[in-house]
């Protein structure tokens, strides 16, 4: 397998300059610069790669990170520090401002969450689609036409709904456009923020079977953004695990699920209601995350809420440590281990 | 049935006027919900559950009419009520918890205030009194340290706090009814988990009945013990959690049972349901409003759908229902109501 895209050591951290009012300008005149105020650890020194062809899962909370680092591989947003390659080049180093108008934007796009709120209200479908195509490849007249018309029909929008706007399509049909608008340019990857989310279960096994057409037949990568497990277990090969701006477990997505090695994981995958079992009662995360303003290093980001606890998580920063074809950030990891199966 | 049902809906009907013509919304709803019970109303976004609710606590949009059914509450049809009588029911014997927590609450108050200002107005609390007991509230619904909490404004809180916030008000004075419409939507799994446990628990410690909104077919079966399948403003199933999930028996149920994600093993195991929700509006629409869709259609269901019988176990409003399986069970197969 090739890597399509590398990130090492990305960190994106948002200075906390406390509002725009009088006394908050004081007080950052008397900090004495910017690199003195305290700072969200919106994403903290996260690495992972993503293969050609391969579907990757992010999952984790709201406000772990997931859209901060999102954005910050589809260069919408600077990184703090890192890299981000794709195949070859290095595009960490070109600001998000220029880099929207380079000749690598169509391989990394995006489909936005809830395509009723992300296809401009003013736009048709056509002109949402088209839209890329003019900006990117320089398409016009006939040939802009016939290739919006090309894709409409890849992602299943029947011609005669080009001319509508958003509010006139339904949820499913807003969806294929959105897909549609990205897939355009032909992208190498992908990225899937909640695609599903706002829709109803009939619909969004139509899309999520549309996605993983659309990925074989034009050979994509895929990430995919998404608090939905069910959903990720079923469209991902690897999923990531992120919490508070760290990813602390990793893994192939059915492994990490049949049996999840951090606390953390076990808690997310115990909350998931399932049709043919009753509750799981085992984990319930009790309390609210610890806050990401300028995080003691030394102390896992988990720790407070974690089930396991104990006194060696407030003294060192767990690190990822490998299992298998799985990363784990966590001291007792190996407990939760399954217990090994004997070749017989 | 043992205890007596805390709500019963009826034959329950609403319509809504538009611009381009009159939707029916629901028709012939019928439920019940005994005394210290959670149902559930699953359906797809259009289906009717939340107007439903709606209907019951007498806060339709003003271009809703209920055409026809009751709604009893004890002695009281809710439906009939004059708007002082329903002003003493709301908040004192039903509560409401909204979508989306934090539209839900008002932005420029703070939470403590809220609280109180159910507490004077439906607990019989004093003024004095109702700030120490919001924050008795806050304690009660998990909010570690109530006092300063209590002083916050919703947009300081986090989505899952605002639900609690949210809980907190709609307890405040321990009605007999709580209606929750989409409690989780908009949170994380495992938030989602501790605010049900919430919700679970308190309407165990209140004795209190619970409807719960859904569009979640898995969290619905962990959480109540009664499912209602709404289509098209139809209750097309009602039935024991249970027994919904092992044998589903109206066509729309089984699919939505294939749709939900969980069960399946692979992407390809999923099954679509094919077609789209009919257009209420229409004038010609068939009895049974999922026919249109139905892969088991037959020529009976041209005529007038089965109703829901109050106190039947097991309600499929089909005529061509899914076979059951089990021996027992086989008698009473039937296109009316089956007693399971």
């Amino acid at each position: 397998m090739t890597v399509l895209l590398d990130i090492a050591e990305v960190s994106k951290r948002f200075p906390v300059t406390g509002g725009p009012g009088l006394l908050a300008r004081f007080r950052r005149r008397l900090s004495g610069g910017p690199e003195n105020l305290p700072k969200v650890y919106a994403v903290d020194d996260v690495s992972f790669s993503i293969d050609k062809g391969e579907t990757v899962g992010l999952v984790g909370e709201s406000g772990c990170g997931k859209s901060t680092l999102v954005r910050a591989l589809t260069r919408l947003l600077d990184v703090s520090y890192g890299s981000i390659k794709l195949g070859t080049r290095e595009l960490s180093l070109k600001a998000a401002r220029v880099f929207a108008r380079d000749r690598d934007r169509a391989r990394i796009q995006m489909v936005f969450q809830d395509a009723g709120e992300s296809v401009n209200p003013r736009f048709t479908a056509f002109a949402a689609i088209a839209d890329p195509l003019r900006r990117l490849r320089k398409l016009r007249g006939k040939a802009l036409r016939e290739r919006v018309e090309t894709v409409a029909a890849q992602c299943g929008l029947p011609l005669q709904l080009l001319t509508r706007f958003p509010h006139q399509l339904s949820g499913g049909q807003r969806a294929r456009v959105g897909i549609a608008r990205a897939i355009a340019v032909k992208p190498e990857l992908l990225v899937l923020d909640e695609p599903t989310a706002a829709l109803d279960v009939s619909v969004q096994v139509v899309i999520l079977q549309l996605l993983q057409r659309l990925k074989t037949e034009f050979g994509m990568s895929y990430l995919f953004v998404s608090h939905d497990l069910s959903v990720v277990r079923l469209i991902c090969d690897r999923v990531l695990v992120m919490y508070l701006g760290k990813i602390v477990e990793s893994g192939p997505a059915a492994e990490v699920f049949e049996h999840p090695l951090h606390p953390y994981t076990q808690a997310l995958v115990a909350a998931v209601p399932r049709l043919h079992e009753g509750r799981d009662e085992r984990l319930r995360l009790a309390g609210e995350p610890r806050s990401p303003i300028d995080p003691d290093p030394n102390v896992c980001r988990f720790y407070g809420r974690c089930p396991r606890g104990a006194d060696a998580c407030k003294t060192t920063m767990p690190a990822l440590r490998q299992f298998g074809a799985r990363h784990v950030a966590c001291h007792f990891a190996e407990e939760f281990l399954p217990p090994l199966r004997t070749a017989s | 049935m043992t205890a007596a049902p805390a709500l019963t809906v009826e034959g329950l009907s609403v319509e809504f006027r538009t611009r381009t013509g009159i939707v029916r919304a629901l028709e012939n709803v019928s439920f019940a919900v005994d005394k210290g019970e959670t149902i559930a109303l699953v359906g797809e976004s259009g289906s009717g559950k939340s107007v439903t609710a709606y209907a019951v606590m007498g806060i339709l949009d003003p271009a809703g009419r209920v055409t026809a059914g009751r709604a009893m509450l004890g002695d009281l049809d809710l439906l009939a009520a004059t708007p002082k009588q329903l002003a003493e029911v709301r908040g004192r014997k039903i509560a409401m918890i909204f979508q989306s927590p934090r539209t839900a609450l008002n932005p420029i108050r703070p939470v403590g205030r809220q609280i109180a200002d159910v507490l004077i107005r439906h607990g019989n609390v004093s003024r004095r009194d109702a700030p120490a007991q919001a924050v008795d509230m806050l304690r009660a619904v998990g909010i570690t340290d109530p006092a300063r909490r209590a002083k916050a404004y919703p947009f300081e809180m986090s989505g899952g706090m605002c639900q609690r916030v949210m809980i907190a008000i709609a307890l405040a004075a321990k009605p007999s009814l709580l209606i929750a419409d989409e409690p989780t939507t908009g949170l994380d799994v495992t938030t989602q988990a501790v605010i049900m446990d919430l919700i679970n628990d308190l309407a165990k410690q209140l004795g209190m009945a619970t409807i719960f909104i859904t569009h979640d077919l898995a969290l619905a079966g962990q959480r109540s013990a009664r499912i209602v399948v709404m289509h098209a403003g139809h209750v097309v199933e009602n039935a024991p959690t249970r027994d919904l999930f092992a044998e589903p028996r109206h066509p729309y149920t089984a699919e939505l049972i294939a749709a939900t994600p969980d069960a399946a093993a692979s992407l390809g195991e999923l099954a679509a349901i094919p077609g789209a929700l009919p257009d209420l509006r229409r004038t010609d629409l068939p009895p049974c409003r999922y026919s249109e869709r139905c892969p088991r259609k037959i020529a009976a269901c041209a005529q007038a759908l089965p109703h829901a019988a109050p106190g039947a176990a097991h309600f499929v409003a089909c005529w061509n229902p899914l076979p059951v399986q089990t021996q027992v069970e086989q008698t009473m197969r039937g296109p009316t109501v089956s007693a399971a």
